[in-house]
């Protein structure tokens, strides 16, 4: 009860920043009162509880379970069997994440308003769901070449750098709409859950495996998955 | 009354967006690795609380904070706003509570992040308490509010957003380099990490609300890309935050040195 409490308080203090930016620019800026004080009063609680209980769960089950996948993974032995369950996890988690969703169907409009595609509900719908397909591949393809980074021990920097250059490049060649769409679908896809479950697997990893430093190629599997999906979207609005 | 009918459907709706993880977790679990769960009553008990946690969490978001957000957005970049804090010509400079309400709010959110906060908490264990919660939270949060702001920057002056991008990558690049290797996978992923419940429908408010107040900006064009920027600059303010504490490591251990030789 008492751990319970200290982390509703450090919960508050991660909150209070926001209630202060929000006052001060209600407030004084553009100089309105705060409507409906009550039920933001009551939304500020239930958000601190929240917090408090997703962290309380986060080190009950998140982490826990993640570790202990990695490491019977690791005793097992099969790399085949690891590979499969990583691009499973990534592309499991992301087709159908509620961020990607309203992405996708916002770049479904804007191909039919640029007329790469035919303006009509059938075609964006056909158009949105290649491209949350296309995003939910590259996130699993990320999170496979993640744990083989490492399973090999490669250094983390050529990896990404190579895959700077490819967003580079592609740039130049993509259609002008989709550049904006593509950078921010890296952003979007790792969602809350997605984020502990796959750090824990690549630190349990790293620390399963001999020879590896869980902090130099423990985490790493996030850059993955914020990198490649910016590649596949620009591909898949070059292709389309 | 309605709060509860609310919580529930937000409640069952977190349900559904975490079925499918659960499915691969249980198939891989049980179907390819052919093991019992240790522990499955606590950590079931543990996944409970983490989606009540999130329904809680964004329920109460909904509604106490994004609708003031968003509305503040639209008015913060309406022009009736901009133009009273002029003296009749408007230019970039005219947004300056914009800009500051674009660190302010990308500084803030990102300090609420549920995601990073475990990431925080993860790099705090694996470090033995090396990198600290706060220490790598607030850098991060930093690198967010610096990010939107250059980004609001970029749809007020409406310069292409792969110049911002490609010239953050090359320093990226080149800050890799020189930053302590510890810290270079953290501060990759760090990108990744900062923008996902709390700061992305506040931060699109702002950027489409620009967008569609601006004169020859398309908001289905130019209103995205904020959460690019809130990708990249992490990575750097991560960085740079390891190698001044390598920086200031290193020079009180000659300082030290300095007064034994002396």
């Amino acid at each position: 009860m008492k751990a319970f409490l200290q982390s509703m308080l450090s919960s508050t203090k991660d909150l209070l920043p926001i209630v202060v930016v929000i006052g001060f620019f209600q407030l004084f800026v553009l100089q309105q009162p705060l409507p409906n004080l009550f039920e933001i009063i009551i939304g500020l609680l239930m958000v601190i509880t929240g917090l408090t209980f997703f962290v309380f769960g986060l080190e009950k089950a998140l982490f826990p379970l993640g570790e202990s996948m990695a490491n019977a993974f690791a005793r097992k032995g099969s790399v085949f069997w690891l590979l499969m369950f990583a691009f499973f996890l990534g592309f499991g988690t992301t087709i159908a994440e509620p961020a990607l969703i309203a992405v996708a169907a916002k770049a479904g409009d804007i191909a039919a308003t640029a007329g790469a595609i035919a303006n009509n509900p059938e075609s964006i719908e056909q158009y949105s769901l290649g491209l949350r397909i296309s995003v939910a591949l590259s996130v699993g393809l990320a999170i496979v070449l993640g744990v083989l980074r490492i399973l090999k021990g490669w250094p983390i920097q050529r990896v990404i750098i190579i895959g700077y250059i490819l967003v580079v490049i592609m740039t130049y060649f993509a259609p002008k709409e989709i550049i904006g769409i593509a950078y921010d679908s890296g952003g979007v896809t790792t969602s809350t859950i997605t984020v502990p479950l796959v750090t824990a697997l690549g630190v349990g990893l790293a620390s399963a495996i001999k020879g590896r430093n869980p902090m130099l190629d423990g985490f790493g599997l996030i850059a993955f998955a914020s990198l490649l999906p910016m590649i596949f979207v620009m591909a898949y609005g070059m292709i389309y | 009354m309605d709060y509860i009918t609310d919580l529930f459907s937000t409640f069952i709706g977190t349900v559904i967006d975490v079925a499918p993880i659960v499915l691969i977790l249980a198939v891989f679990q049980y179907g390819v690795l052919k093991k019992q769960v240790p522990m499955l009553k606590a950590k079931a008990i543990g996944l409970f609380y983490v989606i009540l946690g999130l329904s809680l969490f964004l329920l109460g978001l909904e509604k106490a904070l994004f609708p003031l957000g968003e509305l503040m957005a639209t008015q913060l970049t309406a022009y009736e706003f901009i133009a009273s804090g002029t003296d009749g010509t408007i230019d970039w400079t005219s947004y300056y509570w914009v800009y500051l309400f674009a660190f302010a709010i990308g500084f803030s959110t990102t300090i609420a992040e549920p995601s990073l906060l475990a990431v925080a908490i993860k790099a705090n264990q694996v470090s033995g308490g090396a990198i600290g919660l706060w220490g790598l939270r607030l850098s991060v949060a930093l690198g967010v509010g610096v990010g939107i702001t250059l980004g609001v920057y970029r749809i007020v002056v409406g310069d292409p957003i792969h110049y911002y991008i490609i010239t953050g990558y090359i320093f990226v690049v080149i800050q890799t380099n020189f930053a302590p290797k510890m810290i270079i996978p953290l501060a990759y992923d760090s990108g990744g990490v900062t923008t996902s419940t709390v700061t992305v429908p506040l931060v699109a408010a702002l950027g489409l609300g620009l967008a569609s107040t601006i004169e020859g900006r398309s908001p289905l064009i130019d209103g995205f890309g904020l959460i690019a920027f809130a990708s990249l600059f992490p990575i750097i303010a991560v960085m740079a935050y390891a190698q001044i504490t390598e920086y200031l490591t290193n020079k009180a251990k000659s300082g030290a040195t300095k007064c034994i030789s002396n």
